[in-house]
């Protein structure tokens, strides 16, 4: 999915429509991920993204066909956005064979080569470095595509990312870290986890331009990006994005949803900005939407939902002679 | 045929394999300017540039997961460690990326990377730069892993280890670099995953790789002095490893010594004795034997290190001891 930057007022309803139909495909599909696991079709380890839409739909509204996104075991949300298909990320969450890995990754593995989606990885920082490797691929061979590296803001006190960003502020490299910083690294505060409360100053240390970004509010979240991807695409110029949100839901399914370690009032009042309830107010304001119509976008996506699920339900398991295939490849290069 | 060093063995490797195919590059500490800790890579910056021949920070977890991303969108990286013991740093992106990249992708994303290094104890390096992992990188399926132990077989893996489309580990020797061996002028290549038959005899099998290839040819030399004759098979590629390689020369010869650089508990020759038992049970005249590293961390005192280290009197030793001879 590519879309234009804002221009005139139709056009502006244009993309504010498509953006508030991809927000709410991903809150809507995870919701059903959610009933799923509660019933047992789902399995192991399980991370929603609900809350945390505006910033996935914004960075990655942004891009073109071939530039790259890879991100976090907190996945669905993004490969959703990036055009993923939800039957087949479905499918890979029921572990079936028509899943986009094949039944073999599940929540936190989901891979998409058509699309470019470089994949979801379960060790935290650890795709920094990746994400850096495919910059340096990108400027190797001359292109001007970007990669969007997503990860949560836990993952910037990590070794990892520091070696990252040194290589991509010492290298120029076309790439653009965003952290989603939802406050918490699982049940820690990031108060309590990072010397520093603003994780976009970690960029100036390995001279990377850095700004922070409002993550309730899609648009803002796409004028920060658009001037982070022009760095990328013209003088392969890193950039390093703090998009601060907040996960509605708990760490993962087993995680309560507040109580622990932060408090239902803090909760509440985050609720209060719904990155979807806020795009939903300004479109009513300018006259691009009503009510009619945003209950037939839902009924659409009602659809798009139930559809995945019984395309995940009907596809069968992996057969058990796929236990031993895509360990290696057979082939070489000459 | 001229004799060069394993080190222009590898160097020729790097180059041919650099002129044939623009996606390879090499990138790791001192490959460039420097031209190589060990001088492998002397000359190639000048002749590649250095977008081809990338000097790192050191860094090693950060850039083997560079490494990584640029294998998983077609280029195809040489990633050098200095040594094998710094690349414990970077063992995350080996084990947790490269290995795995394919299999949780459902075969979307392969890995043609290279990994390479040496392994293994110098001279008085003492404990934290003498180390053998190939065991552990061995246990990891998703990997192949090769320990050449000659210029020649080193130039033949080298090559077809940045050929193979998947992650592939090359286990040098900073004490191989010197050794010299006959290399051919024309291109060759040695498959992954084949031993060699590196010397012939039916008294007893010595089965090793890498640098311990030339102490059980040292011991063979000097046991055919005493009308002893062995068989090495020398493994080259560990994983995966030629059964059948083992279990052919163990069946002819009915005894075998295992020779390892690394340690006893959980290394490589546990997982060849268990071939071995598997499949010549009733062929055995005497238990396998394993030469091995003391199970100790390496220490400096030149006395210490020779009692720690395999070598060629412990070898010797253990051929007499599984062929019931009186030392």
């Amino acid at each position: 999915m590519a879309i234009k930057k804002r221009a005139d007022s139709s056009a502006a309803k244009g993309l504010h429509t498509e953006l508030l139909h991809t927000m709410l495909l991903q809150r809507r599909f995870e919701e059903k991920v959610a009933e799923a696991y509660a019933l047992g079709k789902i399995g192991g380890f399980c991370h929603l993204y609900i809350g945390q839409e505006a910033v996935g739909t914004g960075v990655i509204s942004m891009l073109r066909d071939d530039d790259y996104v890879i991100t976090t075991y907190r996945d669905h949300g993004q490969a959703i956005a990036r055009g993923v298909t939800p039957r087949s990320v479905m499918a890979e969450l029921f572990g079936r064979v028509d899943g986009c890995s094949k039944g073999k990754g599940g929540s936190m593995h989901i891979f998409d080569r058509n699309v470019n989606f470089l994949g979801g990885h379960g060790i935290v920082g650890a795709h920094v470095p990746i994400a850096t490797g495919v910059a340096f691929a990108i400027k190797y061979r001359g292109g001007n595509q970007a990669i969007v590296c997503f990860m949560g803001e836990a993952a910037v006190n990590n070794g990892a990312f520091h070696e990252a960003l040194n290589m991509a502020g010492l290298w120029k490299l076309p790439v653009i870290y965003v952290i989603e910083n939802n406050k918490y690294g699982m049940g820690t505060a990031v108060e309590r986890a990072s010397s520093i409360k603003d994780m976009y100053k970690r960029g100036e240390t390995y001279s990377i331009t850095s700004a922070e970004v409002d993550g309730q509010d899609v648009l803002a979240v796409r004028d920060a990006m658009a001037t982070a991807l022009e760095r990328a695409r013209d003088d392969y110029q890193p950039t390093l994005l703090e998009i601060r949100t907040y996960r509605f839901m708990g760490h993962s399914m087993s995680d309560a949803v507040s109580g622990t370690y932060r408090t239902k009032a803090e909760l509440e009042e985050y609720l209060k900005r719904d990155p979807i309830n806020l795009l939903e107010a300004k479109m009513k304001t300018a006259g691009e939407i009503t009510d009619a119509q945003i209950a037939e976008m839902e009924k659409e996506i009602g659809l798009v939902v139930q559809d995945a699920w019984d395309f995940a339900d009907a596809s069968p398991e992996p057969p058990l002679e796929a236990l031993y295939e895509d360990v290696l490849v057979e082939t070489t290069s000459g | 045929m001229p004799l060069i060093t394993y080190r222009d063995a590898l160097n020729q490797a790097l180059r041919e394999e650099m002129h044939k195919d623009d996606r390879v590059f090499l990138m790791g500490e001192e490959v460039g300017v420097y031209n190589g800790a060990y001088k492998v890579s002397k000359g190639l910056l000048e002749e590649f540039g250095e977008m081809r021949v990338v000097d790192t920070p050191i860094t090693e977890l950060g850039f083997a997961g560079v490494g990584v991303g640029a294998a998983m969108v077609g280029l195809r990286p040489i990633v050098e460690f200095m040594t094998w013991n710094f690349a414990l740093l970077a063992l995350d992106q080996v084990v947790n990326a490269a290995a795995k990249m394919l299999y949780m992708s459902g075969g979307q994303f392969n890995m043609p990377i290279v990994f390479r290094g040496p392994n293994g104890a110098a001279l008085q390096l003492s404990a934290q730069h003498s180390q053998s992992w190939e065991s552990w990188l061995a246990h990891i399926p998703g990997l192949k892993v090769v320990a050449p132990g000659t210029p020649y077989d080193a130039k033949g893996l080298l090559k077809s280890a940045i050929r193979d489309d998947n992650p592939v580990i090359v286990l040098e020797g900073e004490m191989l670099y010197n050794i010299k061996g006959e290399v051919p002028d024309e291109e060759y290549l040695i498959p992954l995953g084949k031993a060699e038959l590196k010397r012939e005899g039916d008294h007893c099998s010595i089965i090793t790789s890498g640098k311990m290839v030339l102490v059980a040819m040292q011991a063979a030399d000097q046991l055919a002095k005493e009308g002893i004759k062995i068989d090495v098979v020398d493994l080259r590629t560990i994983r995966p490893m030629d059964v059948d390689a083992i279990t052919t020369s163990v069946k002819k010869t009915n005894r075998a010594v295992v020779l390892e650089e690394g340690w006893e508990i959980c290394g490589i020759g546990a997982q060849i004795v268990d071939y071995i038992q598997r499949d010549c049970f009733d062929h055995l005249d005497a238990p396998v034997i394993r030469v091995h590293q003391a199970d100790t961390p390496m220490p400096y005192a030149k006395a210490l290190e020779r009692a720690a280290k395999p070598d060629l009197p412990k070898t010797i030793a253990a051929v007499k001891k599984v062929m019931y001879i009186e030392a």
